[in-house]
């Protein structure tokens, strides 16, 4: 569904600050794999999200989603069938719109968009339903604008609104970082019927070990553009957060040895 | 006075479809589109060149309208795939069309008084109806003969046309591509990652908005009965105070209620304006003070009453909280 196949990108090329952000790095999904990405700071997990939903080109390379190489695809192209959520609740809704404009909007994702009404009495009503989904009470809101809402109820209806039209890519990056930890725990739980549901293919970056090993299938760690460490369905049942922790100093360590080793 | 305000009210009810051009730019699309100066005249100078050369003034009103947009459409371009700043792109494009209007004109004013345009024929047409001989009597019964306004044509017609514009203004910003264009002013992270490509919408934003600044240019040429090359000087502050006042007052709950208030903004502008110069003190050349002072106010204003308010709140506060502890070292104190 997805492929990532030697992915190399540099920032800041050719100055004191170049940073290689991917490393020649290959990654494929499956249909309806839910892959949890962690890792340290610049360990280029964003860069990846960036490359997959158009918003950075990667420099060499080849990113293919669902059959259809999409390397150079502008992200606006691209959001026909990448869904994405933000780790800003404010990111993913437009605040001084109503809450059914907003998911009128949403709806136009996989549609060319026309001058008939964005909300009509049949959407209405598919909205509703969809709402209702969030258990948040907001199908009784619809009219509501969406600034007046709490992070929370804003973050569900990112997630609802990039996931019902069913993208073939979900991309959530840090979804419930920026949310108190029972906000953070209700969207965990969303996001895990969401993807069910609709069997979405899933990458998330996430900083919190624990979720990293509570959602998805697969595993993957990140360091320094690169995956170091990959757990499949039935190895990721098994581990902990301290062998995760471990698994991560050792192969630091490793690969911080190596290189005194070339320098020394 | 009667007399003056009339005036005002018809001519801030042409104004009123450029206030609500820019208020497309400015509050939808928020972009602070300086074009507006250039493209009233354009829509002006469009105008009337074509009805001095015998096009039909319907029709030459209307290609004010395209001229509009086509200038709002480079402003766009000039600002989304040229990648200059909003606001310079819009001071390019108000200084490249002052020597596009003069072209258009080919001189810096063309009178436009013996000529047929949509006003003249428009009273030519309401004469013939003897409504205004009816209202007139009715005035004149009560004995107001001397406060009655030439003819009704021109408002009521002016009301239509506004009013048509608005309702298509409302209905459009709640389609499919009103939505992607709200939410471009709004979010464009957001709509970008809906697959909206937002240069494009704004694009289309700043198109419209300057084809009815254009549109309310051409008219205004016609009811004053000349273009000027000067005319657009600061329509852009007169658009935005517009937009400003009628907000205040009005209120913006809605989309619908927002451009009634604008319509509204505009009509009231040009009252304060039109009773600020009967002041003895003050000439016709201060008008652009008057109007610079009225936005300025209208900024600040506002601002200083909330802190003030809040400062007054805080001062309860502080007082509730200052007897509360009193009243507790008191019982304390009695203990």
């Amino acid at each position: 569904m997805l492929s990532l196949n030697q992915v190399f990108k540099v920032f800041n090329e050719g100055t004191m600050d170049e940073k290689i952000a991917l490393n020649h790095l290959t990654l494929s999904l499956k249909q309806g794999d839910f892959v949890t990405v962690i890792g340290s700071n610049g360990a280029g997990k964003s860069t990846v999200m960036n490359t997959i939903a158009g918003k950075l080109i990667p420099d060499l390379g080849k990113v293919v989603i669902d059959g259809k190489e999409v390397t150079a695809l502008s992200e606006y192209r691209r959001a026909r069938f990448v869904g994405r959520v933000f780790q800003d609740p404010m990111a993913g809704t437009a605040p001084t719109m109503t809450i059914e404009e907003n998911l009128a909007i949403a709806y136009n994702r996989i549609s060319p968009r026309t001058l008939r009404l964005g909300v009509t009495k049949k959407r209405r009503d598919f909205f509703k339903e969809q709402l209702e989904t969030l258990h948040l009470g907001l199908e009784n809101r619809l009219n509501a604008k969406v600034g007046l809402l709490s992070g929370g109820e804003r973050q569900a209806l990112s997630l609802l609104m990039a996931t019902f039209t069913e993208p073939k890519i979900l991309l959530l990056d840090e979804h419930t970082a920026a949310l108190d930890p029972s906000r953070a725990e209700l969207i965990t739980n969303l996001t895990r019927e969401i993807v069910e549901k609709h069997q979405l293919t899933t990458l998330m970056v996430t900083h919190n070990m624990q979720q990293a090993l509570d959602l998805g299938n697969r595993l993957i760690m990140m360091d320094k553009g690169q995956i170091i460490f990959e757990a499949n369905e039935k190895e990721k049942a098994k581990l902990s957060i301290e062998q995760l922790l471990s698994e991560f100093q050792r192969i630091r360590g490793e690969k911080l040895s190596s290189d005194r080793a070339i320098l020394g | 006075m009667f007399t003056a305000i009339f005036g005002s009210v018809e001519s801030g009810i042409i104004y009123a479809i450029m206030a609500l051009g820019v208020y497309l730019s400015f509050r939808i699309l928020d972009f602070p589109d300086l074009t507006v100066d250039g493209s009233f005249v354009t829509g002006a100078a469009v105008s009337a060149i074509l009805i001095v050369s015998g096009v039909n003034p319907y029709l030459a009103t209307l290609a004010s309208l395209v001229a509009g947009f086509l200038a709002g459409c480079i402003t766009g371009i000039l600002h989304t795939k040229g990648k200059i700043n909003a606001l310079l792109s819009g001071i390019l494009m108000m200084i490249a069309l002052y020597s596009i209007n003069l072209r258009i004109m080919g001189k810096s004013n063309v009178p436009l008084l013996q000529e047929s345009t949509v006003i003249t024929s428009l009273t030519d047409f309401w004469q013939k109806l003897g409504i205004d001989q009816g209202i007139s009597n009715l005035f004149s019964s009560i004995g107001l003969s001397n406060y009655i306004p030439k003819t009704w044509a021109i408002l009521l017609f002016m009301v239509i046309v506004t009013f048509v514009i608005k309702f298509v203004i409302d209905r459009f910003l709640k389609t499919e591509i009103g939505l992607a264009l709200r939410a471009t002013g709004d979010n464009k992270n957001m709509i970008h990652s809906f697959s909206a490509n937002t240069d494009n919408y704004t694009i289309l934003g700043l198109g419209l908005s300057n084809a009815l600044v254009a549109f309310s240019g051409g008219l205004i040429a016609q009811y004053n009965g000349f273009s000027d090359i000067g005319m657009g000087i600061g329509m852009i502050i007169i658009g935005l105070a517009s937009v400003i006042i009628g907000e205040a007052i009005f209120g913006t709950k809605t989309i619908a209620r927002t451009t009634l208030a604008v319509i509204g903004g505009a009509i009231i502008y040009r009252i304060v304006v039109s009773i600020a110069l009967r002041i003895r003190f003050l000439e016709t050349g201060d008008v652009k003070l008057i109007t610079a002072v009225i936005v300025i106010l209208a900024l600040v204003l506002p601002k200083v009453l909330d802190a003030r308010k809040e400062k007054k709140r805080k001062k309860i506060r502080l007082k509730e909280r200052e007897e509360i502890r009193t009243s507790r070292v008191g019982r304390e104190h009695n203990a």
